[in-house]
């Protein structure tokens, strides 16, 4: 028998969803509810590059990602699991193509060191010192810091649902939110394709599908799917450290423990929409970029080309926090290609929201209400 | 049947890109990962050169029988372009794949 009433539930078994559900059963909320429309880690996250970074241009994601670098560094023995998590502190290095951009990735170092995160600028030479098949044509100079790096999604989530499970967590897979119900402004229940939930609080943790659970309560929240593509080549001796990142070139490209190495670039013009299709035209402009970036690496061979979608918000930043007008409607969603990194503290920050009222860290300027109030975040660093 | 051929049986791999088992994959089935697509994310089966092509079927088998289902009402995963390995540089053409989310 599912439970028909719950403390708090929680939509979405995305690594945001399943940190979400395990950071309230851990600080003691007792009937947590985790519903999924499909199995863990099946939307966005089980779809992303999985890379962790703390190199940003704002102050609070520079403290939001060094925070979740923290949570990831312990992972396996927190979250009490076997297969563990892969997190692999091998890097980020950061690459400039343009003066403009080199004076941005400067400020974000002052930015970084001030919060003791620890970035090296670097000079194409020694860039290349740390990728030994970066190009120097045209690179201005790059940033690197050795203390980002990249996890496997799968084990990510299913180590956080594992671990709300053993907490009392009921997580209910191949289950739908079709609706929610409220009274004046309170949450008072999710009704699902299996039956229906009383609880007056509710995470949306949806990804990409947060704007339709946000309508199934009358809100209005302006978060949209839009398709990324990725691909995976055949796995080769480890010879690349670093996820190399170019914003210039909209451009990532990282090997993975397992050898193989996963690059993306972004598509210009891609329109919102839930189509998770690859497309002939990625692997083109995939191609193109990779010979100009990292040359040696177009002899690799593809296996596999995939697609996903960022959780878009108008400013490319999460939306956390409660969302008035509805008492009891929290968000952690609108992500837009970092909700992978960010979930560990995510899933706390929320946590302590929903049971105390307060945050240990400052995520006001992230509600929901800051683009009525046009006051968008503007975060200078970040790709698509 | 007596406990030799079992343990025998247990030590095939059924995941030749990935060296994965089929003591392996019984194990996953137990623990609860009832689907190949799930399988294909906790331990890589069917994520190798080949993309499934032998192992797909072999775990299909193993979770009709855990499941107590007919193998045809198994999920296929979906198949993804490249359906060969190609070489980046060489890239010309692809297909498409899957559908909406
Ligand atoms: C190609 C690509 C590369 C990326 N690379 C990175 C990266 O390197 N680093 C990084 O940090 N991020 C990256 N991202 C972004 C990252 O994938 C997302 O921000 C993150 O996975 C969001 O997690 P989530 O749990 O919020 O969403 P999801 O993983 O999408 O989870 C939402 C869940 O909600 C479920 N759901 C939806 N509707 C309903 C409903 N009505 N009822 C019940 N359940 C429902 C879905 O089935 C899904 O499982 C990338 C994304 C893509 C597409």
């Amino acid at each position: 028998m599912s439970r028909n009433s719950a403390d708090v539930v929680v939509i979405g078994a995305g690594v945001v969803g399943a940190s979400v559900a395990f950071e309230l059963a851990r600080a003691g909320c007792k009937n947590v509810v985790l519903i999924e429309k499909a199995t863990p880690a099946a939307g966005s996250t089980g779809r992303c590059g999985a890379g962790v970074r703390q190199q940003f241009g704002t102050r609070h994601n520079c403290i939001l990602a060094r925070e979740a670098v923290r949570i990831f560094e312990k992972m396996d023995e927190y979250l009490d699991y076997r297969p563990g998590v892969e997190f692999r502190q091998s890097g980020y290095l950061m690459v400039a193509y343009s003066d403009h951009e080199w004076n941005q990735f400067k400020k974000n170092v002052e930015l970084e060191r001030s919060l003791d995160i620890d970035v090296k600028t670097l000079t194409p030479e020694e860039a290349r010192g740390i990728v030994p098949f970066l190009s120097l044509d045209r690179l201005v100079g790059a940033t690197f810091c050795q203390e980002d790096g990249h996890a496997n999604p799968f084990h990510t989530t299913f180590a956080y649902v594992q671990a709300a499970r053993r907490l009392g967590v009921e997580v209910q897979t191949h289950t739908s939110v079709i609706g929610i119900e409220t009274s004046s402004d309170r949450i008072q229940a999710v009704v699902t394709d299996k039956g229906r939930i009383s609880t007056n609080t509710v995470v949306n943790c949806a990804g990409a599908r947060s704007g339709e659970i946000a309508s199934m309560a009358g809100i209005d929240l302006p978060v949209y799917g839009e398709r990324h593509q990725i691909l995976i080549t055949e796995p080769v001796n480890a010879c690349m450290g670093p996820m190399v990142i170019s914003f210039h070139h909209d451009f990532y490209c990282q090997q993975t423990p397992h050898g193989s190495f996963i690059m993306g670039v972004g598509m210009p013009g891609e329109p919102k929409s839930f189509n998770i299709r690859s497309s002939v035209e990625f692997l083109d402009e995939m191609a193109r970029k990779l010979v100009t970036i990292l040359p040696p690496l177009a002899e690799l061979r593809v296996v596999r080309q995939w697609a996903g979608l960022y959780d878009r918000s108008p400013d490319a930043q999460p939306i956390l926090g409660e969302c008035p007008p509805v008492h009891g409607f929290y968000n952690a969603n609108g992500f837009s290609g970092h909700g992978f990194m960010l979930a560990p503290i995510v899933g706390v920050l929320l946590s302590e929201l929903i049971l105390t009222g307060k945050t240990s860290i400052p995520i006001s300027m992230l509600d929901a209400g800051r683009f009525a109030r046009g006051e968008l975040v503007l975060e200078p660093t970040v790709v698509g | 049947m007596s406990e030799a051929p079992n343990r025998a049986d247990e030590n095939t791999i059924i995941c030749r890109c990935e060296d994965i088992t089929l003591a392996e994959i019984r194990r996953l089935i137990a623990q609860g990962y009832h689907s190949i697509d799930e399988i294909k994310r906790v331990s890589r089966a069917g994520m190798g050169q080949c993309q499934g092509r032998t192992c797909r079927q072999l775990i299909a088998r193993e979770l009709a029988n855990a499941l107590g289902v007919k193998i045809e009402d198994v999920e296929m995963p979906t198949f993804r372009p490249p359906s060969r390995p190609v070489m980046i540089s060489t890239i010309a053409k692809g297909e498409e794949g899957e559908g909406d989310e």
